[in-house]
């Protein structure tokens, strides 16, 4: 790490994120001989999957399970390869040019990157159903972050609904650590098993198989699992109180319930490489935009590569060697390494990610959420933050609106603060039902930077040299 | 609404939440901490007025700003709980100055 001048740091690769994609990507690139820097906006390292990995407060492996404990490995290579830690750091820009803005302890700086990857996994799907906005509904994520990083259990009976691999494991976790599940209302549609069916050959293939089956099993013993859920709420005065939901073809039934888990699966989260100007595209089989990468990595924009989750959904062992071919071609890039020996090197890397995926396409076929559920109606909130529903999207379509961008003009939906991550997908997917049209028609709100919000005191305290000052201050 | 498992390590921390003593454990969110103390809604809409609670624990949502230390609109879920903090609960936007 140099800095060139005292107004701004430079780097060769700066690396954002450190989950399994960047740490994997960072320890690579340093130990190839990269000046690396990595920026996390977390205090401590492993993202999300991994949370907590370095500083675990439980003690009792057996409640998260072995995959959650394999993130460790990572830790002691990337402390021992060189690469500079900045934790929690926020980067709220990055430009073409690859300039990257920071924010740390409110105090905000620029740095100058020859190469970037970014590595900001995913969020999980938003799931709006009405009282999702109250108090007492959460994500399954959320419960699993409490339950990784400060050993917090639901007290008396929580309700998890959704569908997708995440919910069993959290099941399965809480379950473990002596916590009680009052239902969990599981949405997936029966149709999904017929769209699953021509993956399943790989999916028995794969570790999924043996993993899901006893995941399932471990579950469905000791917690009443309630299927084909169509229809869920939220309801309380204030705060969550109970849940009603309806089987296919059933009647209404409802729940007491202080707690309520909801999870549909994870989508990239885009909003940096949007913001940059890269490329994506629509996703039908994941039901999400996805950046338009190449093997190794490479997004549309020149010197920005993104890896792992926020490349497209493909799980955290898939994370990790995403980030090693991404150091690979980074350092290819950098003039470091030649192509021949990136090649060599990349092999093993290529394979154990070819191993990764397999058994997804099922996993993504199956577990795939139903239109009713990513498609609201009537009063249900869209954008928390702006708080538009639903019936109001509806009625601006047609009232000529085409597209997300216009909505944020009409209605502010997408200008909270949250830019998009909780409302996008379910908007773009909205305005395509309306029109008849696909949402790669119909795109996703065009972000920009900065994509954390950060004061104009932070930005006026960046370092200025005597010449910037001269050219605005007067006299 | 959330309890301690008993295996989960941690030194303790005393925060202060709208004048009322919380403790924590090292390793606490500001948003752990607050749902760990049974304080659930943190702040109210700028929009409605409506009761909000910290929703996705990640960063992505920005339902648990909160004012820390003096200086609002704090995801809570992003800062770590330390002693001595002082916590308030955010009743709609951000006043300019704080």
């Amino acid at each position: 790490m140099s800095a060139a001048s005292p107004l701004k740091e430079t780097c060769e690769l700066a690396v954002i994120g450190a989950g399994p994609a960047g740490l994997a990507a960072a320890t690579l690139a340093a130990e190839l001989g990269l000046a690396t820097v990595l920026f996390d906006e977390q205090p401590g390292p492993g993202g999300q999957i991994y949370r907590s990995i370095a500083a675990p407060p439980l003690r009792e492996r057996a409640i998260l399970g072995a995959d959650y404990w394999h993130g460790a490995s990572l830790l002691a290579p990337f402390r021992a390869s060189g690469a500079d830690y900045r934790p929690a750091t926020t980067v709220w820009s990055v430009s073409r040019g690859l300039e990257i803005g920071v924010s740390s302890g409110g105090v905000a700086r620029l740095l100058q990157a020859k190469h970037v990857i970014l590595a900001t996994g995913a969020l999980e799907r938003p799931f709006p159903i009405a009282g999702w906005t109250l108090p007492g509904v959460m994500t399954a994520g959320a419960a699993q972050i409490l339950l990784k990083s400060s050993g917090l259990i639901a007290e008396g009976k929580a309700v998890l609904a959704g569908t997708g691999p995440l919910l069993w494991l959290l099941a399965a976790q809480y379950l473990r650590a002596g916590g009680r599940i009052a239902a969990l209302l599981d949405t997936t549609p029966r149709a999904n098993w017929r769209d699953a069916l021509p993956h399943l050959p790989g999916f028995l293939a794969s570790p999924y198989f043996a993993k899901g089956r006893k995941l399932l099993a471990e579950v469905k013993r000791r917690v009443p699992v309630i299927r084909d859920v169509t229809a869920l709420s939220a309801e309380g005065d204030g705060r969550l109180a109970a849940v009603a939901f309806r089987r296919a073809g059933g009647r209404e039934e409802r729940l007491a319930a202080g707690l309520l888990l909801l999870h549909q699966g994870v989508a990239p989260n885009v909003n940096l490489a949007n913001s940059i100007g890269c490329a994506h595209a629509w996703d039908e089989a994941q039901l999400c935009f996805t950046p338009v990468v190449d093997g190794w990595g490479t997004s549309s924009v020149e010197g920005v590569a993104i890896a792992g989750d926020g490349a497209g959904i493909a799980g955290a062992a898939a994370a990790e060697h995403r980030g090693r071919l991404a150091a690979l071609a980074a350092a290819v890039r950098l003039g470091r390494i030649a192509e021949v020996r990136r090649a060599r090197e990349a092999a093993p890397h290529q394979s154990a990610l070819k191993r990764a995926e397999r058994g997804r396409a099922f996993l993504d076929a199956l577990y795939r959420p139903a239109k009713g559920f990513r498609i609201p109606q009537g009063e249900v909130i869209v954008c928390r933050c702006e708080e538009v529903t639903a019936r109001q999207i509806s009625e601006t379509v047609a009232l000529g609106c085409s597209g997300p961008n216009q909505m944020k003009s009409f209605l502010r939906c997408g200008m909270g603060p949250c830019q998009g991550r909780l409302c996008g997908l379910t908007v773009s997917e909205l305005i395509a039902e309306a029109r008849g049209l696909s949402p790669a028609d119909v795109g996703y709100y065009r972000l920009r930077p900065p994509v954390k919000p950060l004061t104009l005191a932070e930005l006026a305290g960046l370092p200025r040299n005597p010449e910037a000052v001269a050219a605005v201050e007067r006299g | 609404m959330f309890r301690r498992l008993p295996d989960a390590s941690g030194d303790t921390v005393t925060l202060t939440v709208d004048g009322r003593a919380v403790t924590a454990r090292a390793g606490d969110s500001v948003a752990a901490a607050l749902l760990a103390a049974g304080i659930l809604a943190c702040r109210t809409t700028p929009v409605s007025g409506t009761a909000r609670a910290p929703y996705c624990l990640m960063g992505v949502c920005f339902e648990c700003l909160v004012a820390i230390d003096g200086r609002q609109n704090r995801q809570a879920c992003l800062v770590a709980a330390a002693g001595g903090m002082v916590v308030e609960t955010q009743q709609g936007k951000r006043e300019v100055g704080r």
